[in-house]
């Protein structure tokens, strides 16, 4: 039975060519000590292959309809067979797949892998990096719930700052003037053939090149990359000591693909799909888009940046950041590898990510968002139940001012925290503040009467450490 | 020119070909929302009496151009403010910052966005954040015993 096989697998084979056209690639070699820190690349790969069979089994019931989708989305969610299950790895798996992304990229600059003469892997990498998150992008809107529809809203807003062209960007992004039937249609194009057919082309040109060039040897201080003699020192190098890639590099592939799909399995189990938001209906004004995580960072520039350099930052800055790695290898393609001789290169990375983080945290916080919905401010925290204090408390509640300052823990972040404002500003501080506004505090000179404005000063001059110290329900 | 040369040159050409006839109609099918036309009718909003004087409310609005499987996401809405008799105001609900919905917040009187935090006053002047221009004003008008809104595109805050 084993020979009829063994024939039967060599007559494919013989006209196939499948071991002459896999085997030298399965078996070319590989450095020896190139272990663990060369397994995000791979890892990275296993992520997108997780995204192709979710994506695929999940078009089987999703509709790229702009009437249906949401509808298709909680059958998937509530009703399909594994459907939550699939959704959950086809969120999780894109989350994988852009740490992996930003993991690969940061070790292959930290190791110098960029040098010659592999600057085009780092060039290809880096538009798969932009293709993973347009990918990531692209798909958040084909969740088509309330956030989706806002979210291509903010899109077109963004492209509509481009100079000159900026209007028909937007159309182009919207599919017409407004959002509509044309608008999911569109998004679906682009993330289900136009960009994954982008990422197998260049997948598969970044994987010819890791063969071409061969994996770069782990890099060892004091021995730098000359162009002249490299190519024939490191082919001399892994003949020497180089081992098969198959099995002898792959087998730790393999174990860390594995864990990965396990975590997506697990997070897709245990913490689910997303929610699904509130329908796509544009008129429902009680929205609060916010990107998915791994676009927060950018969410929170957005919000933070000064508007006299807005425009330019929107624009020029995704322009700049991707000229800038796109030409890392021709600034620097030879001399020393090591991150123990490349300081500046161990700074960009620690500073990337340190920039990144507290955009990130700053993002799922954004303090600057008005609280729509505070909790509201109790007798206890009052300190009163009538009265000018109690009628400034109601006062400060009524005209929104509880929506972006703090009392006691309740209300918004946006301005500043007022727990204590009667131990810091005198009345007439709090009376022009009020009146003329700020920094970023409009003015309610024109809105308050002048014994709404009284009444709502005379709470805030109360709101003293002695007076919070003595309450049962203060902190 | 020699045998191949000239073979050389006839497939060139003919892919080109191959690629125009595939491409134009393509390229022209995908940009042709550039080229479609902003909504561009008067929309009833309802009788001029269902709204109070003073006060500033959310009306929703269904875009005449809408195409027939929109579904919801033909709907649409904007802030509407009757100031005197016969005379109103609406605002887009889009913030013109990044176009988020903007609430109104009746007792502070106020336009608050969610996103970035942009604030504006009531006439739609910027208060606070990063909003570089006020809410755009939609044209609107009594006729008859209704109120009639203008149709139009969202509006894109663009800097040239």
């Amino acid at each position: 039975m084993r020979q009829f096989a063994i024939r039967i697998w060599k007559w494919i084979d013989d006209r196939l060519g499948i071991v002459e056209l896999i085997g030298p690639a399965a078996k070319h070699l590989v450095p020896r000590d190139a272990r663990w820190w060369y397994t995000f690349g791979s890892a990275t790969l296993v992520a997108f292959v997780v995204q192709v069979v979710t994506g695929i089994a999940l078009s089987f019931s999703y509709v790229s309809s702009a009437s249906q989708a949401y509808q298709a989305l909680q059958f998937i969610s509530n009703d399909a067979p594994f459907g939550s299950f699939l959704r959950g790895m086809h969120y999780f798996g894109a989350s994988a797949m852009v740490l992996m992304v930003g993991a690969h990229m940061a070790q292959t600059f930290l190791f110098g892998s960029y040098k010659f003469p592999r600057e085009m892997n780092w060039i290809t990498g880096v538009l798969l990096l932009g293709f993973t998150l347009a990918m990531g992008f692209t798909g958040q809107l084909l969740r088509w719930d309330q956030t989706a529809t806002w979210s291509v809203v903010i899109a077109a807003e963004q492209a509509g700052r481009v100079p000159l062209i900026g209007n028909w960007l937007a159309q182009f992004i919207l599919g017409g003037t407004t959002i509509g039937g044309a608008t999911l249609s569109r998004f679906y194009a682009i993330h289900v053939f136009m960009i994954p057919a982008l990422l197998f082309v260049f997948i598969a040109l970044h994987l010819w090149l890791v063969l071409h060039h061969g994996i770069a040897e782990p890099p060892v201080a004091g021995k730098p990359v000359h162009p002249e003699t490299y190519r024939q020192e490191y082919h001399k190098e892994l003949q020497k000591t180089g081992v098969p890639f198959w099995p002898d590099g792959a087998w730790r592939d393999f174990i860390v693909g594995t864990i990965l799909i396990i975590a997506i399995a697990f997070c897709a189990l245990y913490f689910g799909p997303p929610v699904l938001g509130k329908p796509p209906d544009p008129s429902i004004l009680q929205a609060d888009p916010r990107p998915d995580w791994y676009l927060l960072w950018y969410f929170a520039v957005l919000a933070l940046m000064p508007p006299s350099l807005e425009g330019y930052v929107m624009i020029l800055g995704p322009v700049l950041v991707g000229i800038l790695l796109l030409i890392v290898p021709m600034l620097n393609n030879q001399g020393e590898r090591a991150p123990s001789r490349r300081p500046w290169a161990i700074a960009v990375v620690l500073l990337s990510v340190i920039m990144i983080g507290s955009l990130w945290i700053a993002g799922a916080r954004s303090p600057w968002s008005p609280n729509f919905d505070p909790k509201p401010l109790t007798p206890a925290i009052i300190g009163a139940t009538s009265g000018a204090v109690f009628e400034g408390a109601r006062l400060f509640q009524e005209k929104s001012c509880l929506n972006c300052h703090l009392i006691d823990g309740h209300g918004g972040r946006r301005g500043p925290d007022l727990t204590y404002v009667g131990d810091r500003l005198t009345h007439d501080d709090i009376v022009i503040r009020i009146v003329n506004g700020g920094v970023n505090m409009p003015a309610f000179g024109r809105s308050l009467k002048p014994e709404e404005l009284a009444k709502i000063v005379t709470f805030l001059e109360s709101r003293k450490q002695k007076v919070s110290s003595t309450n049962p329900g203060a902190k | 020119m020699t045998r191949r040369r000239f073979f050389e040159k006839v497939s060139f050409a003919l892919g080109g070909v191959c690629a125009a006839i595939l491409g134009v109609p393509v390229i022209g099918f995908v940009i042709a929302p550039l080229f479609r036309k902003a909504p561009d009718e008067w929309l009833p909003l309802g009788k001029i009496d269902a709204f109070d004087i003073g006060k500033t409310v959310n009306v929703t609005i269904t875009d005449p151009s809408s195409l027939p499987w929109a579904g919801v996401t033909s709907k649409s809405a904007v802030w509407l403010r009757r100031v005197s008799e016969d005379q109103f105001i609406a605002f887009s609900v889009h913030c013109t910052h990044m176009g988020c919905p903007v609430r109104w917040e009746a007792g502070s009187e106020l336009f608050m966005c969610p996103c970035h935090g942009g604030v504006f006053y009531s006439d739609g002047s910027v208060a606070s954040g990063p909003p570089p221009k006020p809410l755009v004003r939609l044209q609107v008008r009594a006729n008859n015993g209704q109120v009639y809104l203008k149709s139009g595109p969202i509006p894109i805050t663009t800097t040239l």
